[in-house]
């Protein structure tokens, strides 16, 4: 049976629509309320306050937690300075993506990691040699996403940090009265936002604070329905869903490196050893056979075939997850990869998915067809392959107040 | 004169202007937009009137926007951003109140309350509307048919239309040409007998008309209201971030990507006819810009009777376009306050703020507002159509402050004291419609911190729409599809050669939907005309 976060008791109350899920082992609300567009828009117009508790946590101390942390992640932590953040992922030996998440320095000996699943025993495997401890505190930290334009306006009204500098995945300590919390500024859905980290006894004042704070900026509480949405807009990657954790899947064909899953940015290849090197090196070297790129569906012909049944077009209202055959041609010519997840975005006006394809395929501008399925019949439609982040706001990056200094 | 030459001129910066400069501008074309006003957006315009408080002076709520400008001119990039509203709320003069939500269940509880069956039928009606709307949309998203005309390419826009027509069946066509003919009260008495349901439902069939919910031809317009919801958006009606002025600002700013150029505080006086031909605009202040092509974004009238001139139009033309109905009916007054008005009827600050609040409690009611104006009075306890916008984008006003926006009808522009006397009257009419309000909102005037009144009169003044109409001409029927705005000349040429439309004056015709401009800039590319 799920678990209850620090914030069910908020949480709970809130989510009329009695619409939760499980997340990793707790109680995850999927939307507060019947139609879930309104929390979607409070992430792009306002701000939308998401638990997100049931990522898993992990502190690294010690003289050498740079180095360890060097070594098992495919990013050169050793050059994160203090109060940055890194989005990162991790890989097996055979350079095949286990996890994705983030690592924060929030001291000189002092990592903050976040992974989507438990990795506390992939992470102890190399701890030996290092003067270093791991630590899990997945239960002892409770985590909220603020995200959306108002949430800097919000934060700042109940804490002291210098928010007006704090960029783009930065992390400072922040101090509301006289509870404390860390801030990082990261999130899943592509827009300003934050991530607050605080103990679970504190978890509830914070919550609090935000809500009260945010009432004159329509904040509204916001569920998972919402941000799967906002997440397919920014191009983020999900686990499980646009790829699998190498340990956990049955057959190799299912595995990704960080190059096809469009992370390859990520990579620092040379330098002192690091778990993957060698198998990301020749990958490196030889080309990826799979890329992850965006594509957006041609909405005319949506509308076309819908027509055809005497239908005005239809759109999912949520985000959609399954496996769907992607085609060079409309005549279903030769499949040369799928989409994994998709949303009809509100903002975009435009129908828009995530996909792998075989990589010479892959290139922006590239016209390719996609299945659809119309009155339980299987069509193509035209679709452009495109940069997968689809909504980038600049105030994303922005700040009010440039820092000279960095 | 300048030498300035450009492929076209657009005279006026409403939305449509504005998206019509950048279809030119994105097909490479050297486009210059003239605006009037020290600020862009025509009747979809966002003005700071108050210290910190961010006005959507006259538009105020967006549904028909075309999806596909949106995608063909990267609108959301440039700041486009729609959030859709929550709810329809109508207070009642008893205590009573429905409102209807996006949550299907929810509002078959409400209306429920008043009528069981009318409460299981609203369903169905959307559904049936949705599909007629399949409709309308042939109809708004191409150049209207020319009916008169036998070139094969008429033919075929006729021909799409009819298959259109065809594929809704006979029974929903035999609806549709019931819509066409009756009043809106009429149309839906055949489905709903609850007068607390039917009466908001039957406003959106006389928004910018002078009619009544009682005068036929009326629920044609309801039509519309269905429209939105075919271009794959959850809910029809949305509010514009920043205002609906936002809009208009992410379509200049669209423009001006592409290459366009545009021009605040710069009035045109008329256009610069050289052998009857349109050869560019003398400025107020006595300039003259050249071009090839020169686009009013202004109204029929003003375009031809101001802009032109009688005295170079062919007489029938002229005839017509004197006989152009414009006839405005609305005002609006815009409030700012120091909270959130509550009402008696269901007190607190709850979801159903966050939509469009309907005074309309009664089909009787609307129909004496109605009764008032047709003597050339304005009605003392008017339709009004309110929203809070702060509520759902807390930008538009300090903290904890808000902004209460009124749309009103009926404000005639023929008030029997003479048009040009409505100044003399705005006081009083801006107090009927706060009496009004206060009536379901106790203490509203005390909450007041500033007001702006906009009578007919004002918004012709202020907006350059003539008898301030906000559609640019009435949506009636005749005034429609092949006859918007005259026979002969609806699409988007005028009788004056080089001279084209691309305002709400035009096929399809009024709200924030750029269609005209987008249709007007796509026929001009597409018999290169420019
Ligand atoms: C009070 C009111 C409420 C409304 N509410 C809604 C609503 O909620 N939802 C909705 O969808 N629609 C609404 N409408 C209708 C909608 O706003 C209009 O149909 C639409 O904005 C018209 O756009 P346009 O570009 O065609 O013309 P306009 O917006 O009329 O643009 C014409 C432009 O030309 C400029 N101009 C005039 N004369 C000159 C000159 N001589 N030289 C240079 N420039 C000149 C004007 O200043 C203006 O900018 C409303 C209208 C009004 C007035």
């Amino acid at each position: 049976m799920p678990i209850k976060s620090p914030f069910f008791p908020r949480t709970s109350e809130l989510c009329t629509s009695m619409l939760w899920k499980e997340w990793a082992g707790y109680y995850a609300v999927n939307s507060y309320q019947i139609p879930h567009d309104a929390e979607y828009f409070a992430f792009r117009e306002s701000a939308g306050l998401i638990d997100i508790t049931p990522l898993f946590k992990y502190r690294v101390t010690g003289p050498d937690a740079a180095e360890y942390l060097a070594r098992i992640m495919v990013k050169d932590i050793t050059k994160l300075k203090v109060g940055r953040v890194a989005y990162c992922c991790w890989c097996n030996d055979a350079g095949k993506i286990i996890d994705d998440g983030t690592v924060m320095r929030r001291d000189e000996y002092e990592f903050f990691v976040t992974s989507a699943d438990p990795s506390f025993s992939w992470f102890s495997r190399f701890t030996r040699g290092y003067q270093v401890e791991l630590e899990d505190i997945s239960d002892q930290i409770a985590a909220l996403a603020l995200q959306g334009p108002s949430s800097r306006a919000i934060l700042k009204r109940i804490c002291d940090a210098d928010l007006d500098r704090l960029r783009f995945f930065r992390t400072t300590s922040a101090r509301s009265g006289d509870n404390e919390f860390h801030i990082s500024r990261t999130g899943y859905t592509g827009d300003l936002g934050y991530e607050l980290w605080v103990e679970n006894k504190n978890a509830l004042r914070l919550w609090d604070a935000i809500m009260e704070a945010g009432a004159d900026y329509n904040i509204r509480p916001a569920g998972l329905d919402a941000l799967d949405m906002t997440r397919v807009e920014a191009g983020l990657i999900l686990k499980d869903v646009d790829y699998f954790n190498a340990q956990h899947v049955l057959i190799d064909d299912r595995t990704s490196s960080p190059f096809e899953v469009s992370l390859g940015w990520m990579v620092d290849l040379d330098r002192r050893p690091f778990i993957g090197q060698r198998a990301l090196q020749l990958e490196k070297a030889e080309g990826s056979a799979w890329s992850l790129a965006g594509i957006e569906l041609e909405w005319t012909e949506i509308e076309d075939l819908y027509a055809r049944y005497g239908l005005p077009p239809e759109v999912q209202h949520h985000a959609w997850r399954s496996s769907i055959p992607i085609y060079t041609d409309k005549s279903q010519g030769k499949q040369i990869g799928y989409a994994t997840s998709g949303t009809w975005s509100p903002l975009l006006k435009k129908n828009i998915a995530l996909a792998t394809l075989q990589s010479k395929y892959a290139t922006p501008g590239t016209m390719v067809a996609m299945e659809l399925s119309v009155e339980h019949v299987r069509h193509t439609v035209h679709a452009w392959i495109c940069d997968p982040q689809f909504y980038n706001p600049e105030r994303k990056r922005s700040n009010p107040v440039k820092d000279i200094a960095a | 004169m300048s030498s300035a030459n450009y492929d076209a001129i657009i005279i006026g910066g409403g939305h449509n202007g504005l998206i019509c400069a950048a279809y030119l501008a994105k097909a490479g074309r050297k486009v210059l937009v003239l605006e009037k006003r020290h600020v862009l957006g025509g009747a979809a315009v966002s003005e700071e009137l108050h210290p910190g408080f961010t006005f959507s002076v006259a538009s105020y709520v967006v549904s028909l926007f075309r999806p596909h400008i949106i995608r063909e001119l990267d609108l959301a990039k440039h700041g486009y951003e729609v959030i859709p509203m929550d709810c329809s709320f109508l207070p009642l003069p008893n205590g009573d109140s429905l409102a209807r939500w996006a949550d299907g269940n929810r509002s078959r509880r409400e209306i429920s309350r008043f009528s069981r069956k009318d409460a299981e039928t609203y369903p169905e009606f959307s559904r049936v509307m949705t599909h007629m709307g399949k409709l309308a949309k042939a109809v708004i998203d191409h150049p209207a048919p020319d009916i008169t005309s036998l070139r094969p390419a008429e033919l075929s826009n006729m021909l799409r239309l009819g298959k259109s027509f065809k594929s809704l069946g006979p029974e929903l066509l035999h609806l549709n040409i019931k819509l066409v003919t009756m009043s809106a009260a009429d149309f839906l008495d055949r489905w709903f007998e609850s007068d607390t349901l039917k009466a908001p439902m039957s406003v959106s069939g006389i928004i910018g008309t002078f009619q009544g919910v009682r005068s036929p031809g009326t629920a044609y317009v309801l039509l519309h209201h269905y429209m939105g919801q075919l271009d794959g958006v959850f809910r029809s009606w949305g509010f514009s971030k920043g205002g609906t002025g936002g809009i208009s600002m992410a379509c200049a700013r669209a423009a001006e990507a592409f290459g366009a150029e545009v021009r605040t505080n710069s009035p045109v006086q008329h256009v610069l006819l050289r052998n009857g031909e349109a050869k560019g605009v003398v400025l107020e202040n006595g300039d003259e810009l050249l071009a090839n092509q020169i686009i009013s974004n202004l109204d029929p009238n003003r375009t031809y009777l101001k802009m032109v001139g009688e005295e170079h139009l062919p007489q029938e033309v002229a005839n017509d376009i004197k006989r152009y109905k414009l006839r405005g009916s609305s005002g609006k007054v815009n409030l700012a306050l120091d909270r959130v008005p509550e009402f008696s009827c269901r007190p607190g600050i709850g979801d159903h703020l966050r939509g469009d609040v309907a005074i309309a409690p009664s089909i009787d009611y609307l129909e004496k507002a109605f009764d008032q104006a047709k003597y050339g009075d304005f009605s003392t306890r008017p339709y009004i159509n309110a929203v809070i916008p702060t509520l759902t984008d807390p930008t538009l006003a300090p903290p904890g402050k808000h902004i209460l926006s009124c749309f009103v009808q009926y404000a005639p522009y023929h008030i029997k004291e003479g048009a040009e006397n409505w100044p003399k009257f705005r006081d009083a009419f801006g107090e009927a419609v706060i009496d009004t309000m206060e009536e379901y909102v106790p203490g509203l005037r005390n909450m007041i911190i500033y007001k702006q009144v906009l009578t007919p009169w004002d918004l012709e003044q202020q907006m350059g729409l003539t008898e301030g109409n906000i559609f640019q001409g009435e949506l009636s029927l005749e005034q429609l599809l092949f006859q918007r705005p005259v026979a002969g000349y609806a699409k988007y040429k005028t009788a004056i050669n080089n001279l084209w439309m691309c305002g709400s004056g035009t096929h399809p015709g009024g709200g924030i939907m750029g269609a005209s401009g987008e249709l007007c800039a796509k026929t001009m590319l597409q018999n290169r005309s420019v």
